[in-house]
Formats: structure tokens, sequence, C-alpha cells
């Protein structure tokens, strides 16, 4: 390390965090390629049955040949997740902020938002799908699971304010609304984005469950609707497509909340400044 | 706050900024935290409260300020005539320079008149000026993380004297900076106070920085936390280095020294 400094400074030393962060992304893909492999290798030695265990070279033909009927599923997915998460945001936010403003609400109501969030989901979802038309219980779960990191985590925030700031803030006899848009709200900024990034995953999760439980009952087409039906009818290879399709969009609904928060927290907060700020 | 012997108007008729009588501060276990404590302080008068931590000083200045209600006694403030902006009269630097993390320097010293409801075209030219006053108007548009401790400081500063307040508070304010830093922001503040003619309560723990900067420096003692020796201090005007390095500030010192010794006597310092 210092022979290379002493070498040729700046470069090396820019290389060196280059090269890191090439590696970052090599080595993960490195072992994605090897796993394959070695799967891809052992179905075909052992001349192992599709309907026990596809090869990866099979699931990516059905990925592309039932591209059209996972290409819906995966919308029917993707819509039923955005509702329940923004359903969730929204619902998570104003509970918070009431809560927030009223000890009263807050002593009355947060049990059950602990009731609700430690019940499991997947026990939940089949009472839901009786009372509730299907579309609209899958909705329901999602928020469900979403919800609660989003109340907790903006409660945390918004109970988070600087004792001096807040001193200062009456000092100045700023009204209540001014304290909570100027002081209250971006003081809990971050940890609100925080609970969305695990709001985001959880949503998918409840979206998912919810579409199981429906499964031979209804008439779903979802993703994870797929994956069940697939199952009944020996497809595996669906299965592992369609489950591949899932994880890829878990992944991206993760990414986009992580990047939507580096951009709102980038010129101040210390989880989104670089290690030599 | 119960009846008042002194209305506000006379208070300001007398020539006072501030006036406490009989303040007490008891916590809610009933153990008396501060005073009864009586203090006048003129108006463009500068002050320092000294004391050993947790002797209540800091909690005196939240009293006039109005962030600590008292449990007895009378708190006036003369005010400002013609003063329209809410919390015009005060500005309070605390210990830390207590910004916003999250906005720039321009919003962190516009917030008083923001919260004023002042329109931006009137707060912009105000905002500008505070912060040429502070030295710190090209760094207008920085956010704090990106200044010294020193220059955030002189941002609390500049939010504090933005509203044009008659009195300023300070609670330790330079106690976190390093000499250098604390000798150069001493200057500027006499100088800030020497032109603007602000009422200045400043609290400290330093002998030192209390006789450099005060007319009066008044000692607390301990537990409950009352106002002890008073000392004048009569130095040249405009102060500067040169008083620093006196015959009669070492002196002032001293005294200052001898009648804070009371306050840690009988306690041990750990």
């Amino acid at each position: 390390m210092s022979a290379i400094q002493n070498g040729r400074a700046p470069t090396a030393l820019s290389g060196d965090g280059s090269a890191f962060r090439v590696m970052r992304i090599l080595l993960p893909v490195v072992v994605a390629a090897s796993g394959t492999a070695a799967w891809e290798f052992v179905v075909r030695h052992f001349d192992i049955p599709p309907y026990v265990l596809p090869a990866p070279s099979v699931i990516f033909a059905t990925l592309f040949s039932d591209w059209d009927v996972l290409w819906q599923s995966l919308l029917t997915t993707l819509l039923t997740t955005l509702e329940g998460f923004v359903a969730a945001a929204i619902g998570g936010i104003a509970l918070a902020l009431i809560f927030n403003l009223s000890k009263l609400v807050e002593a009355s109501l947060f049990p059950y938002a602990v009731i609700l969030q430690v019940t499991p989901v997947i026990a939940i979802a089949p009472l839901l799908l009786i009372y509730l038309p299907q579309q609209t219980a899958v909705v329901v779960c999602a928020w469900i699971v979403g919800f609660f990191p989003v109340l907790s985590n903006t409660t945390l925030g918004l109970n988070s304010v600087d004792r001096n700031l807040a001193g200062l803030f009456q000092l100045y006899r700023a009204s209540r609304w001014q304290t909570l848009r100027y002081l209250k709200l971006p003081t809990a900024l971050p940890y609100i984005l925080g609970g969305l990034r695990i709001a985001g995953g959880l949503s998918l999760i409840g979206a998912v469950v919810a579409e199981i439980a429906a499964g031979s009952a209804g008439a779903g087409s979802g993703l994870a609707y797929r994956i069940a039906e697939s199952g009944y009818r020996l497809n595996i290879p669906r299965m592992f497509a369609a489950l591949l399709l899932l994880s890829l969009a878990g992944i991206v609904i993760y990414a986009l909340l992580a990047l939507i928060s580096h951009l709102a927290l980038r010129r101040w907060h210390e989880s989104a400044l670089g290690k030599e700020s | 706050m119960t009846e008042a012997a002194l209305s506000d108007v006379d208070v300001s008729a007398a020539g006072l900024a501030v006036s406490l009588r009989d303040v007490t501060k008891a916590y809610d276990n009933g153990v008396m935290a501060l005073g009864p404590i009586d203090l006048a302080v003129r108006q463009g008068e500068f002050i320092s409260l000294l004391g050993p931590s947790g002797c209540g000083k800091s909690t005196a200045l939240r009293i006039i300020a109005g962030l600590t209600v008292p449990s007895s006694g009378e708190v006036r403030l003369s005010h400002h005539e013609g003063a329209t902006l809410p919390g015009q009269g005060i500005g309070f630097v605390f210990q830390e320079p207590t910004l916003m993390p999250w906005t720039s320097v321009r919003e962190n010293v516009r917030l008083p008149l923001k919260l004023a409801h002042a329109p931006a075209s009137e707060s912009d030219g105000r905002v500008i000026e505070a912060l040429k006053r502070v030295g710190l108007a090209e760094f207008a548009d920085s956010f704090p993380r990106e200044l010294s401790g020193g220059m955030k400081m002189r941002v609390s500063l500049a939010r504090a004297l933005v509203t044009d307040p008659d009195i300023l508070l300070m609670d330790e304010p330079f106690a976190a900076l390093d000499e250098i830093t604390r000798f150069r922001l001493n200057n500027d503040l006499l100088e800030l106070w020497r032109n603007l003619k602000k009422t200045v309560v400043f609290v400290t723990h330093s002998v030192f920085e209390s006789v450099y900067l005060s007319q009066r420096v008044i000692v607390m003692t301990q537990r409950p936390g009352r106002l002890g020796a008073e000392i004048g201090i009569e130095g040249p005007e405009p102060r500067g280095e040169e008083f620093r390095t006196s015959a009669a500030y070492v002196e002032y010192c001293r005294n200052v020294s001898a009648a804070l010794a009371p306050s840690y006597s009988g306690k041990s310092l750990l």
C-alpha cells in the first residue's frame, strides 16, 4: 500500500478505490456464474428430470417461452405491491403525525398497531379473503405488513428533535404547524426514508403471501399465484422462473427506495455522506 | 410571574433591559435548583453570569428567555418600541451551534424571520446583513456540516442577530471551541456589542472570558444557585488584546477567581 503510494500517489490511490468497487460488483457475478454452471452440470451429469430439478438453461428458456403470462403476472403483483406500499406510507406517516399531536390517540391506538404487526400476515390473509373482494384483500395484506415500520420509524424520527432547536422554535413563538413543517418533519425525514425502505420489501412479501393464500380459491393472476398454480401442475421450471422474477422485483424495489433516500439526504445526512467528509 | 410589582414599561423607564425579582426554580422533586435571585441589567450593559457547572446559570438564562418557567418570582424585559416581530426582543445563542443540518446557512439564519412570517423579499437583505456582520456572507449557500466549529458558532450568532433583538442571551457559546477561535470570537463579539448597543447576558464558566468581555461579572454559588459577589470591570474602551495582557486584567481575574472559590469549597471537583 505505502509502496504504491510512494510510486504514484494520486492515481494509485484512486485506482485502488475503483478496483475495490469493481471487485464489489465482479465477485457476486462470479459467484452467480459459477453456481449456475455447477447447477447446470449436476442436472446434466445425473440426468435429473426437469420436474425434479430444472437446469438453469431450462428455467431461462421457460422465462422466454412463458414471458407473456409471467409478464402479466409480474405487473399484477407489482401493482398490488405499489398500492399496498403507498397505502402503508401514507397511513404510517399520517398516523405517526396524529400520534405526535395527540398522546391520547397514541395511547388508544398504538397497542393495536403492534398487534397488527405481530400477528403473522399469513394467518390473517385467509380471513381477509373471506370478508373482502380478493384484490382488496391482497392489497390490505401488503398494507398491513408495510405500515408498521413506517409508523414506528416516523414516530421515532418525530421524537428525535434536537432539544435546543425545539427551544429556539419556542423562543420565536413558532406555531404547531411551523414546528412540524420546519423542524419535526425534516428531523424525521431520514427515519421515514428508512421505514419506507423496509416497507417496500415487506409490501411485496405481503402481496405474495395473500396471493398464495388466495391461491386455489381465487382467480388471481399474480406471480405468487403462478407459482402455486405451476406447483399443482408440476411445472417446476415455471415456478423457478416466477421466483426469479419475484426476486428481481424485490431487488429493484429496494434499489429504487435506496436511491430516493440517497438523493433526498445526500447534502446533509451522515448516512448519505462519503467517508472523506 | 404572579402579581406585577413592576410593569414592562416601568422596567424600560428605569433604563433596565432585564429585571428578575425573587425568581426561583425548583425541580419536580421539590429540590431548589435556583434562587431566589434578583437581577437587574441596564440597557446596553454586558454582564456575565459566572459559576461552576450545575450552578443554575443556564437555568437563569433560560428563565430570562422564557424557555423555562420559574417556580416563583417575576421576570420583566424592556420592549423595544415599535417591535413587530415576535421574538424580536431576544436573541439566544446556545452552547452548541444548534443549526438545522438539512438546510443552508442562509436558511438557518432566515429561520427567525420565517417563523415571524416575514416575506422572503424583506428577509433576504437582513439575512445577508447579519451574515456580513459575522464575516460569513460568502458561505450563505454552504451547509452547516461544511463549516468549522467556529464558523458554525458565527452562523448561530448571525441567526440571533437577524431579528435585531434588544437583548442577546448567550449560554456558554464558545465553551466548545479551541482557544484561538474563542479569542477571535470574543473580540468579534465585543465589536458587535459596541456597534449594535445590545444588552448582553453572557453565561460562562471561564473567569478569563467573563473578565475580558463584561462590564460586570456576577459570580453564582451552588445548590441552590444564587447570585454571589458582583465585580465591576473597568477596562479601556475599546477593549482588545492589550487589555488581555494588562496588569489590570490579571488583577481582575485574580479577584473574580477569589470570589468564585467559595462556590467550589467543601466539594470535590471530581
